[in-house]
């Protein structure tokens, strides 16, 4: 289980309260297609992803974006908890999605750089490194039923 | 692969950061030591406080080093030809490192550019750092 100092667990918070799920959401989800291409593997039913401007467009990438925040949304409010939390959703992407674990990894450095550019100079390099933990640990969490 | 487009995008951005070259590599080199502490085992004849003249010195040095290798990507070999040498038989800094000073160079540039690093910049300079390091460590063995 990961430990988290009070500096941690108000960082991350601090950061979380920022973020507007529903304007960032989408940007991170269609970040994440554009940046790593491979990733369409999974969202065939998402209709057309073929250019960057229908990436940018999609209703379905800008709702998936959401819905993967609102789930980041609650490893924020369980820190102490993840694999808990996230058992399910570990057991839905290994066994019924088939998603490479790999992936998870992509997403948290798209988040952080989506966080990046909205928060610019006030994201320092010590709550960058905080929030990567806090990042690699959902990553972990999420990976956890994959065996 | 990176296409035309992606390549001017790369070369203009890096124009442009080079006036503040030093700010952005001692960023991207911070960023880097806080949330990688193993990376500063490379460091230990330097001051790598914040805003010291060493970092700031380091950093310029390696961002001049990206901007001069995106004015002709297709040379990258001939460019950085001294470079290869100097890190293979001389610092012999672990190539997965270089992944790591990436991703945070992307984090510095994104806190710089803001909206403007777009996610086809974000693409596109991901692509270049990855050859860019690849490259880096051709001579290695």
């Amino acid at each position: 289980m990961v430990k988290w100092t009070e500096l941690e667990r108000s960082t991350v918070k601090a950061i979380w309260e920022k973020i507007d799920i529903d304007e960032v959401g989408p940007q991170i989800w269609a970040r994440v297609l554009i940046v790593y291409p491979w990733t369409e593997r999974y969202f065939g039913s998402f209709g057309d992803l073929f250019t960057i401007t229908a990436i940018l467009k999609n209703d379905k990438v800008a709702a998936h974006g959401k819905v993967v925040l609102k789930a980041l949304d609650k490893a924020v409010n369980n820190m102490d908890n993840m694999k808990r939390t996230y058992a399910d959703l570990s057991q839905l992407h290994f066994q019924k999605l088939e998603v490479d674990p790999d992936s998870f990894r992509l997403l948290a450095d798209c988040i952080t750089i989506t966080i990046a550019c909205k928060l610019k100079s006030a994201l320092s390099p010590q709550s960058q490194a905080i929030w990567q933990k806090f990042l690699y640990a959902v990553v972990d969490a999420m990976s956890s039923q994959y065996r | 692969m990176l296409s035309k487009r992606e390549k001017d995008l790369i070369k203009e951005i890096w124009e442009r950061l080079t006036p503040v070259a030093a700010e952005i590599g001692a960023d991207a080199l911070l960023r880097m030591f806080a949330s990688y502490p193993g990376t500063k085992t490379y460091f230990s004849h330097l001051d790598i406080s914040p805003n010291s003249s060493h970092l700031l010195a380091h950093g310029k040095k390696i961002v001049l080093a990206i901007a001069e290798g995106a004015q002709d990507i297709s040379q990258l070999t001939v460019t950085l030809a001294p470079l290869q040498t100097l890190h293979a038989y001389q610092l012999r800094i672990d190539p997965r490192n270089f992944k790591l000073l990436s991703h945070t160079m992307l984090v510095s540039l994104a806190c710089y550019l803001g909206d403007e690093f777009t996610p086809v910049a974000h693409a596109a300079m991901d692509k270049y750092l990855s050859a860019f390091a690849a490259v880096l460590a051709e001579k290695y063995r």
